[in-house]
């Protein structure tokens, strides 16, 4: 009950905010924030205890909820969380306390819609990490694209209504191939057993041929690719990302991409086990394509949102490189890299919207000298484009590292390329800062240092940070069972490598050396 | 005739003195407000004696129709769908001078004919459906007689439906002469015999497949379609893309769900080219409307489309996805455009895309329910035409026609594209000084009951739709 809790405060609170928005703008933020603190405090008062210290008698679902929907056609309302879901629940919420409070002042029309579009899409982002019904997971996954795109179209910047519409189609487009390889798996499934249903632990395990295992699976890889994004169909992401408020912007890149690497995670290799394994190194070579040509463009840009933009695509490579590897020191690193690249780029962009904010450009010619005016803002930024480059002792580095060990007994060459994004990643970073914060100042700017909301926004993000980079052993234990079970599932996995033989046996102590060296 | 025979027909005898009722209502007495209650009353009645008839189903009565309960959701999908088009008739009308009393009664004629049509197992029963039907919309099109578009609309589906149902009188006979008889089961052996089928029968199925989808408007006997949407008055536009659809999709299901159309590939293949034509084309030709009804109209020729891959798909949940599709659509398409005609006048149809722009600041709550219908209309979760798109896609799946399932897919995201089109301009600030027209009369009372109804209909099939899938398993021939 306390998942369909989580989801229905938020619901209701976006109706709320909606409600008063229109004619107490500022009743409309409390709203928000009232909610999404109330869900946040819900997570960690019960939800985490139950995952993370579950009964003895629970299985591998410690919380989960199982109510008849439409059992003519074997759909249930199947919600469960596991040490996987809840590490993303708390991301979510946190983030979503994060775009509240960066929207405080920057949303000034509308309000109480604005509100209610993003408590919407957090509640089908909250959907999509505890879905266990393959059709309710498709319609929380489409029902978070909606308010998103209202987001975008309504609150975006100058070119916002062709980058929604892209963004929309792009989504939308994979999520039909999507719930066409659902529909597929359905049958696949039911005429095999006779058991026709969409729940996901029934249709692990399913047998099929090789063709049809390639054909469903590709139809799930699109949908989650283009949410991660991959490679080549990332082109709506910056457009996305630039146009979109800078609340749109965090959850896009905080947590809409996340979405993308869960699906990998949860759906893609478990239920397609062979599949995914025959298809790893063609998806590798395309994800070590994102880590070098997201650096290289990020590279190139002058408007400073699209610079970050970009930098998600590299970021997001080393997740999908991390999940079809496939072993425990990868999917470790891939956990750490989602939250830590969740935090590092949504803290990024609520810098990028303080900036405009204050100046009306994006544009990082016209920058420099900022340092000066704004050291305060200017400290946060240096911190999160630090972790962004994955300096140690911020979480960035572990997520990375870890997912380089894990990959390289499979695939030396490739990681070795991915390793030189992270040198791309340091030019980047380096740059953003010299651009905006040293140098001379090219205009006469005068800008108001941090207040003391954003300067609250900004350091529990780099606290969390901070965290995750010293010690991130808890996220770790809660999520390990939740990555064992992933791989145990039936007829999964080996990766043809030694390495995943003895893998589990040198992960352990080995991850605490790495740890160890870390601190 | 037997007692329960009579009783079967019992729903469709009442709509039929509702016919006589009304007209000599407006013999006696012109008055708006009343012929539109009493057409409410007659419509209503019908449906109230619906239960009796269910209680002798299934039954044939004459060798015309059969009353099961398959023909009786359509029934009672006509006549609400006819009810609430009479309601927005009486919101579109209301200030307009001039006879409008006699509207109604064409309305009511028509319902009785595409009820027909829905309870036909016999040729000669399809043509005089369709013909009931297809004579009142002559003239409920060219309705707004000193309206030229109207006018011109009504000419060129007048036209057009008499060429159709040459066509169709000619494939009837070539079934006849073939099978020597007008019954649709005899066709089911005419297709099943151990070797190929006759060329006579495959052409007279041919030839009435385009009589079929003439009415159906799908690719590529569309060309009327979008003339025809513009010039009528929005109620009317209502009444054919949902009841006239409806009612032939019921009668298309019926003709094709005992076929095994794999003993005739020509036919399987002809058919699914027309649906892969009508959802390429139809999706292709509304991307760049900047008419809301043309747009509409584009768009239910792509619907059209998606229901053909579920009929070609025979298999168990065949029928009810057809079934589940038409009433997700025709709420999604009485909602659009009730919008419309609630916010027409008659100087101007509310048609141009323009005059969409900022309708959320001004009349948010009709922005809202537009809102939502295109959404369904998408498919997108929370609405029926969510459910409606999911159903279809897996009875697609069931019968293995991946390739049209894939073009389903893929048409209907780029779709999208122009739904979000509309939905943008509601959202976007309106150009300075523009004042949105939009019928605020007294009568918009029986404009936002529709609209309401359908909105809170589309979100509650979205949201819970077991128990209409339940009932139309159990419908389902």
């Amino acid at each position: 009950m306390t998942l369909i809790g989580l989801i229905v405060v938020l619901l209701a609170g976006g109706l709320l905010a909606a409600m008063l928005g229109r004619h107490h703008p500022a009743a409309a933020r409390w709203t928000a924030l009232a909610a999404l603190a109330l869900d946040l405090l819900l997570a960690l008062a019960w939800v985490l205890p139950a995952v993370a210290r579950p009964m003895q008698s629970a299985g591998p679902w410690p919380l989960e909820i199982m109510i008849p929907w439409i059992p003519s056609l074997g759909i249930g309302f199947h919600l469960a969380a596991d040490g996987l879901s809840v590490v993303l629940i708390l991301l979510t919420l946190f983030l979503g306390l994060a775009s509240v409070a960066c929207s405080w002042r920057e949303i000034s029309e509308r309000g109480g819609f604005f509100f209610f579009n993003l408590l919407w899409v957090l509640a089908g982002i909250l959907g999509v990490f505890t879905a266990l019904d393959l059709f309710l997971f498709y319609f929380f996954w489409e029902l978070m694209m909606v308010p998103m795109f209202f987001l975008i179209v309504l609150w975006g910047h100058e070119n916002r209504i062709y980058a929604a519409i892209k963004f929309f189609l792009f989504t939308q487009l994979a999520g039909l191939l999507m719930l066409a390889a659902i529909i597929g798996l359905y049958f696949v499934h039911g005429r095999a057993t006779g058991v026709y249903t969409f729940d996901y632990p029934a249709l692990l395990g399913t047998h099929m041929t090789a063709a049809t295992g390639m054909a469903l699976m590709l139809g799930f890889f699109v949908a989650f690719a283009v949410k991660l994004p991959a490679f080549p169909v990332h082109v709506w992401l910056p457009d996305a990302h630039t146009e979109a408020p800078t609340a749109g912007s965090v959850v896009l890149a905080g947590l809409l991409l996340k979405t993308g690497a869960y699906g990998l995670l949860r759906f893609v290799v478990p239920l397609f086990p062979d599949a995914a394994r025959t298809f790893a190194p063609a998806a590798m070579v395309l994800a070590v394509a994102g880590i070098l040509y997201g650096a290289l463009l990020a590279f190139s840009q002058t408007d400073l949102k699209r610079l970050v933009a970009y930098t998600s695509v590299s970021h997001m490579g080393f997740v999908m490189l991390a999940v079809f590897a496939w072993n425990e020191m990868a999917l470790q690193g891939a956990l750490i890299q989602i939250i830590c690249h969740g935090l590092s780029t949504g803290a990024l962009f609520v810098i990028v919207g303080m900036l405009q904010e204050r100046m009306h450009t994006r544009d990082l010619s016209r920058m420099g000298g900022l340092w000066d005016q704004a050291p305060r803002l200017g400290g946060f930024a240096m911190l999160f484009a630090l972790a962004s480059l994955g300096l140690p002792g911020l979480g960035n580095f572990v997520g990375e590292f870890l997912i380089l060990i894990g990959v390289f007994p499979q695939a030396p060459i490739l990681t070795t390329l991915a390793a030189a994004g992270l040198v791309a990643a340091s030019i980047y970073s380096l740059w953003i800062v010299q651009q905006a914060f040293h140098g001379e100042a090219r205009e006469k700017w005068r800008i108001q240092d941090l207040t003391g909301r954003e300067a609250a926004t900004l350091g529990l993000l780099a606290a969390a940070l901070l965290w995750l980079g010293v010690y991130p052993q808890p996220v770790f234990e809660t999520a390990r069972p939740a990555l064992a079970s992933l791989r145990e599932t039936p007829g999964s996995m080996p990766a043809p490598e030694p390495v995943t033989a003895s893998g589990g046996a040198i992960s352990n102590s080995g991850r605490q050396g790495e740890i160890d060296a870390i601190r | 005739m037997q007692y329960a025979d009579y009783m079967a027909l019992l729903p469709l005898m009442v709509l039929s003195a509702a016919c006589a009722a009304v007209m000599l209502l407006i013999a006696a007495r012109r008055h708006h407000g009343l012929t539109v209650l009493l057409t409410l009353t007659g419509l209503a009645a019908s449906l109230a004696v619906f239960p009796v008839a269910l209680r002798h189903t299934p039954i044939q009565v004459t060798a015309l129709l059969t009353v099961d309960a398959y023909s009786l959701f359509f029934f009672v999908l006509i006549l609400l769908a006819t009810a609430a088009t009479a309601l927005l008739g009486h919101a579109y009308f209301h200030a307009w001078g001039g006879h409008r009393e006699e509207f109604y009664l064409l309305l009511l004629i028509a319902s009785l004919g595409a009820c027909v049509l829905a309870m036909s197992r016999h040729f000669a029963a399809f043509f005089i459906g369709l013909e009931i039907l297809s004579i009142a919309l002559y003239a409920l099109i060219a309705y707004p007689r000193r309206r030229s578009a109207s006018v011109e609309a009504g000419l060129k589906y007048l036209v057009l439906a008499a060429g159709s149902a040459g066509f169709l009188l000619f494939g009837m006979a070539l079934i006849y002469a073939e099978q020597g008889t007008l019954d649709f089961s005899a066709l089911t052996g005419g297709l099943s015999h151990s070797g190929p089928p006759s060329l006579v029968l495959i052409a007279g199925l041919a030839l009435v497949m385009v009589g079929v989808g003439f009415k159906l408007a799908l690719v590529p006997f569309h060309m009327w379609t979008a003339d025809v949407y513009q010039g009528a008055p929005a109620p009317v536009t209502a009444f054919i893309a949902t009841v006239s659809k409806s009612a032939m999709v019921a009668l298309l299901a019926r003709l094709l769900a005992p076929l095994d159309l794999h003993a005739a590939p020509g036919l399987f293949n002809a058919l699914a080219a027309l649906a892969a034509a009508s959802m390429v084309g139809g999706n292709l030709l509304a991307l760049r409307q900047q008419s809301v009804k043309r747009l509409l109209a584009f768009s239910s020729i792509a619907h059209l489309g998606y229901v053909l891959v579920a009929m070609l798909a025979a298999g168990p949940a065949f029928v009810p996805a057809v079934m589940f599709y038409m009433t997700a659509y025709t709420i999604s398409q009485l909602g659009a455009f009730g919008v419309i005609a609630v916010r027409s006048t008659q100087a101007a149809e509310a048609d141009s895309l323009d005059t969409y722009h900022g309708l959320f600041y001004e009349h948010p709550w009709l922005a809202a329910v537009l809102t939502a219908m295109l959404l369904s209309l998408a498919g997108i979760p929370l609405t029926a035409g969510f459910i409606g798109k999911f159903y279809v896609i897996t009875a697609g799946a069931q019968g293995r026609l991946w390739w049209l399932v894939i073009t389903l897919v893929v048409t209907s995201g780029i779709g999208l594209f122009y739904y979000l089109r509309v939905v943008v301009a509601l959202f976007s600030p309106a150009p300075a000084g523009q004042t949105l027209p939009t019928n605020a009369s007294p009568a918009a009372f029986s404009g936002a009951v529709v609209l309401s109804v359908t909105t809170c209909l589309l979100v509650w099939l979205g949201c819970t739709p077991e128990f209409l899938v339940r009932l139309l398993q159990r419908a389902a021939p």
